[in-house]
């Protein structure tokens, strides 16, 4: 792997304007604190600025910037299995297939909200979704067979929503489904962190190893495999990876979507199109991406909070369409 | 005197839903030759080039310097031989010079940078190819025989013995067709042995060292190209007639009619 002292450069300032904004984040909120008060009410008990910060704003920071960078990283990653810039996990239902797990163990009474069965649901969902999609994409992974594969998926874990809803024991756990499928990060406590954090350091560690076989895949499967590549393995363990993350942070976090979609896509004009070299970026985008978006729903000044998913998904998808739009040519050519 | 084979295969069949697609075939690549596998649509000759690079399974052997290749490791078996797939495919605007260092994949490890040895490669690759002036343009701003050329300076990058090339002058011109034939030819005198799929009768019997010709799934002739390719049996595997015409450059054969 190489890099070249530019885009070293640039890596640091992206990995600075996360610390930023996590300082931002544990300092913004009904009740506003300057810099020098989070830190002390980090580092010593202040009383009640000690729990804002401590209890309240650190695990939804802390749950951002792993969700965030877990779904930059997934994003990159499908992509540089597919070779498309428009692969996403939320594409094809991974988080819908995840949400529709984990709320399923919860709704039916199973295990508890902070049960580790929990995650593992989700994960099971992902791993369903995602699988499925890469096994269909097939060795080709054409643009238009990948793209109605997910949409067919996003369908069918929308469909086994729908009838976790309609058989949901009683009213509150039918809304208590709807809002997590809205994403959101508050109220969240660090044993939510802790019990995500595993999932998705094991799922960036199982995607990174990928990094040089997605630069060999952009030159398609046989020449990948002939270049060394196992590309079978490769395809495991990306599925695998992406499963643990998306299946790990839905779990905790709701369905977001669109993130793995637009980090990727932003560092690429910077790094260049290079696969394997806009993992890490597109991963420390993704956190950015995702604080900024929990910081905006916190200073929105609207009586309920909108929730992070929705806004992800505001944004997320016209970003989508414009980028249809200017793929379009390429789409139209993709007849196979 | 006979040179030892690098790349020999015996006996090999592909079998696919109950379909011979290459039945018991035998081919042996010897160093500094360029061979030429022809045959017409379905004779199963990319399937054949995709065995010996051992990129699917198959019944029989194929050996590497006498060592059967289904016992090589993944990366060494990528550094010994350099397969260049049909249809160039470049998923990702890349710069011109990233690609061709794809080819040095093999040599590194995951965590290791370019070596001075790796940039030497890959500046040779590109030299031979010609396409050392558009080393810093994005694959996408090239033309189709650009493209081409850059697909092979990437296997060339490798540095591997054996270069397995399927269709490399597909889809280019009369210019690019025998620029890449010559490429591929210099390749072969510099000592790697080469094979090559080539659809073109004139090109195959203009450039080749030997033919093998294919015919459903069967090899039915190997050697030299004026043995082989004669009007008979062009005749009984093509299905066409062709007119045999010399010229200063060797025989040229000409199709004439299907029949």
């Amino acid at each position: 792997m190489t890099s070249s002292t530019p885009s070293r450069l640039l890596t640091l300032m992206l990995a600075a304007l996360v610390v930023a904004l996590t300082i931002v984040s544990l300092m913004t909120g009904p009740a506003q604190f300057p810099l020098g008060s989070v830190w002390k009410a980090l580092v010593s008990d202040q009383g009640v600025e000690t729990i804002i910060v401590r209890d309240i704003r650190l695990p939804r920071t802390l749950l951002a910037m792993l969700i965030g960078a877990t779904f930059g990283l997934a994003g990159a990653s499908l992509q540089g299995l597919l070779r498309n810039p428009l692969a996403e996990p939320s594409l094809f239902g991974a988080p819908q297939a995840a949400a529709a797990a984990a709320s399923a163990i919860m709704a039916f009474g199973f295990a508890s909200a902070l049960s580790v069965a929990v995650p593992l649901g989700g994960i099971a969902g992902a791993l369903l979704s995602v699988g499925a999609l890469v096994a269909i994409a097939g060795r080709r992974a054409s643009l238009t067979v990948t793209l109605l594969a997910g949409l067919a998926l996003a369908s069918l874990a929308g469909a086994a929503i729908a009838l976790i809803l309609n058989l949901a024991p009683n009213p509150f756990i039918a809304l208590e489904i709807a809002f997590w499928l809205l994403g959101s990060l508050q109220d969240r406590s660090m044993a939510h962190v802790w019990l995500a954090a595993p999932f998705m350091v094991a799922s960036w560690l199982l995607l990174a190893l990928n990094a040089s076989a997605f630069r060999a895949l952009a030159l398609g499967e046989d020449a990948a495999a002939s270049l060394g590549v196992n590309v079978e393995r490769t395809r495991i363990l990306v599925v695998i990876g992406v499963a643990l993350g998306v299946g790990a942070a839905v779990s905790v976090a709701g369905a977001i979507s669109f993130v793995g979609l637009v980090a990727p896509h932003l560092v690429r004009r910077f790094y260049g199109s290079d696969p394997a070299r806009v993992m890490l970026p597109a991963a420390l985008a993704g956190a950015a991406l995702l604080i900024a978006a929990d910081i905006a729903v916190r200073l929105v000044p609207v009586p309920i909070e909108i929730k992070i998913g929705v806004v992800t998904a505001l944004i997320g998808v016209p970003f989508f369409l414009a980028m249809i739009f200017r793929e379009r040519r390429v789409l139209e050519d993709s007849t196979t | 005197m006979s040179i030892a084979p690098r790349l020999e295969s015996r006996s090999i069949t592909v079998t696919r839903s109950g379909r011979r697609i290459v039945d018991d075939a035998a081919i042996s690549l010897i160093p500094g030759e360029l061979t030429i596998l022809a045959g017409p649509n379905g004779a199963g000759k990319t399937t054949l080039a995709r065995a010996l690079a051992g990129l699917i399974d198959c019944d029989g052997t194929v050996t590497f310097d006498g060592k059967p290749l289904q016992a090589m490791p993944l990366r060494e078996r990528a550094r010994a031989l350099a397969y260049l797939p049909q249809g160039h495919e470049f998923h990702w605007p890349m710069r011109v010079d990233a690609i061709v260092a794809l080819g040095r994949e093999p040599h590194s490890d995951p965590f290791s940078r370019t070596t001075d040895a790796d940039r030497a490669a890959v500046a040779r690759a590109m030299a031979a190819a010609s396409i050392t002036p558009f080393a810093d343009r994005l694959i996408t701003t090239l033309s189709g025989g650009e493209c081409a050329r850059v697909a092979i300076a990437r296997a060339l990058a490798t540095e591997a013995s054996v270069l397995i090339a399927d269709e490399p002058t597909a889809s280019l011109d009369e210019r690019h067709r025998l620029i890449v034939m010559e490429l591929l030819q210099t390749i072969a005198r510099q000592g790697a042995a080469v094979v090559a799929i080539i659809h073109n009768l004139a090109l195959a019997m203009r450039f080749a060292d030997k033919i093998v010709l294919m015919n459903e799934g069967r090899v039915v002739a190997s050697g030299p190209p004026q043995e082989t390719l004669t009007p008979e049996r062009i005749a009984s595997v093509f299905g066409v007639s062709v007119n045999r015409i010399e010229t200063p450059d060797g025989p040229l054969l000409i199709p004439s009619r299907a029949l």
